[in-house]
């Protein structure tokens, strides 16, 4: 009996020493995959709505250059680069042979993102907006499609650097050769420094770099954007290991900012 | 450049669901918090401290030399400093720490935010105790730098910090909204700036400016083609503060949420009117109000005082190439009411929590350092960087603010005019601010009321039709969206519905457990009963 009653009293407090393992673990996972499903965003609403969907006209990217700012546009793209993630929201570079196009705040869930691997090619519908000079796609919703992958190859843009043509290509992707490494400001010691964490260096490692080219005698404010490149990869390594007096090459994501804000993801030292 | 701050815009919202549906579920206990008698100076501390800057590197500076001047006093305290330009991203970063008790020690916050982390037992540090400690609160006799009484804190600061009948922070700067105005433009449209600013002139003025558009769509005003005549940065205060004016109901004090009325209703139809007249636009729809502001693209933007050195033709602090700013006068004055005897305006600023930690002396420690914050000497540097007002009376009295105070325009940076402005307008109307009832899920009702404006907007932007059946869903669409029908109205703890079968498993296990312990027990004393006779 005193055996029985024992093994009994294990089993019981094994049973809740598992319960409350399994409990907490399934609590804390279903409350995620809440909060994660906002309702304006719900994948399963945007593919069936796409798929359901009368048939939309694609715009071409001087259709969709020549639309009108806050106008519903629909355009096919290849994803080239992604930037985040969050909500069920995504922010991605896209661009296809004519031209390129920021996604921002694309209804995507989670699933979705990890299969927006760069040359898929997506179809987005969303709102032509403006911010800061920026112009994008915003509360965009996307289906994938079949189709003919692409990756764009960098145009040089280093002779556009200061002409009103660079504009023409925003949010594609370029290189820039030839640059030089400017003072982005001062350490402590009042020493020139080659890069800053945030515009002004009051961030820290992990934030936005901010650092100074030069070309033709004009300074352009160049970025790594942490979200796009955070401190683990190469552009942000090579950034922070740049000296003044350096000259690079550099490749990146024309955006715009109040005027041209290249978010750049990777930096090759030349001289 | 300011770009980071739009792409947190979301983050709020993410914590603030995740933090109601986790309410209840999966904290661990902490003891709670008492004093000790006396601060152990044989052991060594090492604390964190999460600090928000508005992207000024002034303010990170002050920052660690408050730290350095710190340690220095205190040598068994080591502070590490982590950065954050926004409040999202802290209040983000700390729930996600509650849960593996990884907080930090000390940690600047809005109260909306603490009411958040108080779903979990103990996560906050009364402040009561530590307030009123002889030999380690405010004023304390042990306290080695010239720490303010607690009756030197100005009284509707500190009250913002009181929830649930107890202090949980302390307040660090305030600053209120401002509207920035190119006065040179509402004067070129015939008209002067009334004393105090009202949303009728405000939509007149807005409305004419935007008619000003030509064929061409060049508008005279500005001989551009861009002009958003009225910008607001922060839609949830405009939101909030127009509903405190009009008397309409926002929330209770114990969290009933009262912002889909019929107030609100008319005051999404005005704004719908505005933007479809080309008068109106938000810092998420277009970009930030300084920048239109200074590009002679906008006539009245509507931001923190905290942002005022961005604002203006002379403006230390500038986003946008130095060639397209315009020359116009600025004008700094509180943001339009309705009721222009009665002006009411939100006050804001960042305020200072303790996180509760296992070790009583630790908190101590972090209580130290967080009461360094309201010396006159942070307390006063800081203020300086921005529109902000200091939080003591002691450092407010004191020479050296007067001095400040009293040399707006000596230059464009520490004196710049607009900014000394925007903090007298603080200043002179103190008894004129209100804050919103803080409750667990208020920060969520805060981004609902901002995002009724921002969908408005953007919908009479795109072509659509506001109208009852628009405003209908889009209160219905906001509800569900902040997760509104899982606030409880105690202001307390969120109802999650049935039990789960597993913690009912779980509890069923433990009571047979101990049905069988006691079996067990009874049978052995039945035993060695038998056995004795």
């Amino acid at each position: 009996m005193k055996k029985i009653l024992v093994l009994l009293t294990v089993f019981c407090l094994a049973l809740s020493l598992a319960a409350c393992a399994g409990g907490s673990g399934s609590s804390s996972s279903s409350e995620a995959a809440s909060a994660s499903q906002p309702a304006e965003s719900q994948p399963q609403e945007s593919s069936s709505a796409a798929a359901d969907g009368e048939e939309v006209a694609v715009m071409s990217y001087e259709e969709y250059m020549a639309a009108e700012l806050d106008s519903q546009v629909t355009i096919e793209a290849c994803v080239q680069a992604k930037q985040s993630w969050w909500e069920d929201k995504a922010t991605v570079y896209a661009q296809d042979e004519n031209g390129a196009y920021f996604l921002y705040n694309m209804a995507c869930s989670e699933e979705d993102y990890a299969k927006l691997t760069e040359g898929t090619r997506i179809r987005v519908t969303g709102y032509k907006a403006e911010w800061s000079g920026e112009v994008e796609i915003m509360d965009g919703t996307f289906t994938f499609v079949e189709g003919d992958s692409y990756i764009a190859e960098p145009i040089d843009a280093t002779s556009l650097l200061g002409t009103e043509e660079l504009i023409d290509h925003q949010n594609q992707f370029a290189q820039f050769k030839g640059l030089t490494v400017e003072a982005a400001g001062q350490d402590e010691a009042g020493n020139d420094v080659a890069f800053l964490y945030n515009w002004d260096g009051s961030g820290s490692q992990g934030d936005d770099l901010y650092f100074n080219v030069s070309y033709n005698g004009e300074t352009y404010t160049f970025t790594v954007e942490s979200y796009l490149c955070d401190s683990t990869t190469e552009v942000y390594a090579a950034v922070e290991a740049l000296q003044v007096g350096q000259v690079i090459d550099a490749e990146g994501f024309l955006y715009w900012y109040e005027g041209l804000n290249p978010h750049i993801t990777s930096v090759t030292v030349v001289g | 450049m300011r770009t980071g701050l739009r792409r947190l815009a979301a983050g709020v919202l993410a914590a603030a669901c995740l933090s109601l549906l986790a309410g209840c579920h999966g904290r661990q206990e902490q003891t709670a918090f008492t004093v000790p008698e006396t601060f152990d100076e044989s052991r060594q501390y090492e604390i964190t401290f999460w600090a928000k800057n508005d992207t000024n590197k002034r303010q990170t500076d002050i920052y660690k030399q408050a730290i350095e001047e710190f340690e220095a006093l205190y040598p068994n305290i080591t502070v590490t400093l982590r950065l954050y330009t926004n409040y999202g991203d802290i209040y983000n970063d700390v729930i996600t720490n509650i849960t593996t008790q990884t907080t930090p020690n000390v940690c600047i916050t809005y109260p909306d935010h603490i009411a958040t982390y108080l779903t979990g037992d103990n996560v906050v540090a009364p402040l009561d105790e530590l307030f009123a400690d002889e030999k380690y609160g405010l004023g304390g006799s042990e306290v080695r730098f010239d720490s303010p009484a607690q009756e030197q804190i100005v009284p509707q600061f500190l009250d913002e910090c009181r929830l649930d009948g107890h202090y949980y922070a302390i307040p660090y700067m305030r600053s209120t909204e401002a509207c920035y105005i190119n006065k040179t433009y509402v004067e070129a449209l015939g008209y002067t700036l009334p004393e105090t600013l009202t949303w009728d002139f405000l939509w007149e003025v807005s409305r004419a400016a935007a008619a000003t558009e030509g064929a061409d769509g060049v508008y005279s005003l500005n001989g551009q083609q861009v002009l958003i005549p009225f910008l607001y940065k922060s839609t949830d205060n405009m939101m909030i503060q127009m509903l405190q004016q009009l008397g309409a109901g926002y929330s209770t004090s114990t969290g009933v949420i009262q912002l889909f009325n019929d107030t609100t209703t008319d005051l999404l139809y005005q704004i719908a009117d505005a933007t479809a007249a080309g008068a109106f636009s938000t810092f998420k729809i277009s970009g930030y109000p300084a920048n239109f502001l200074n590009a002679g693209q906008c006539v009245f933007a509507i931001d923190s005082t905290a942002g005022s050195t961005w604002m203006g033709t002379d403006a230390p602090l500038l986003d946008i190439p130095a060639d397209k700013v315009v020359e116009f006068e600025t004008a700094v004055m509180p943001v339009p009411q309705f009721d222009p005897e009665h002006p009411q305006m939100i006050s804001q600023g960042p305020s200072v929590c303790i996180f509760n930690k296992e070790d009583p002396q630790e908190v101590l420690a972090s209580w130290l350092f967080a009461q360094y914050l309201l010396t006159d000497s942070v307390q006063i540097a800081y203020s300086q960087t921005e529109g902000y007002v200091p939080v003591t009376t002691k450092a407010l009295e004191s020479p050296e603010y007067q001095d400040y105070l009293s040399r707006a325009g000596e230059d464009n940076d520490t004196y710049y005019q607009v900014k000394l402005e925007a903090t007298r307008l603080l200043l002179d109307h103190l008894d004129d601010t209100f804050t919103t009832p803080v409750f667990n899920g208020s920060a969520s009702l805060r981004d609902a009321a901002g995002q009724l404006i921002e969908t408005v907007t953007k919908s009479v932007r795109r072509g659509q039709t506001v109208d009852d059946a628009f405003i209908e869903a889009l209160y219905a669409d906001t509800v569900s969206l902040y997760h509104l029908d899982s606030v409880s109205a105690s202001g307390g703890k969120v109802d999650l519905g049935p039990m789960p079968a597993m913690s009912v498993g779980l509890l069923a296990a433990l009571a047979a457990a101990w049905v069988l312990i006691l079996a067990y027990l009874a049978l052995r004393h039945h035993r060695k009963k038998s056995a004795e006779r």
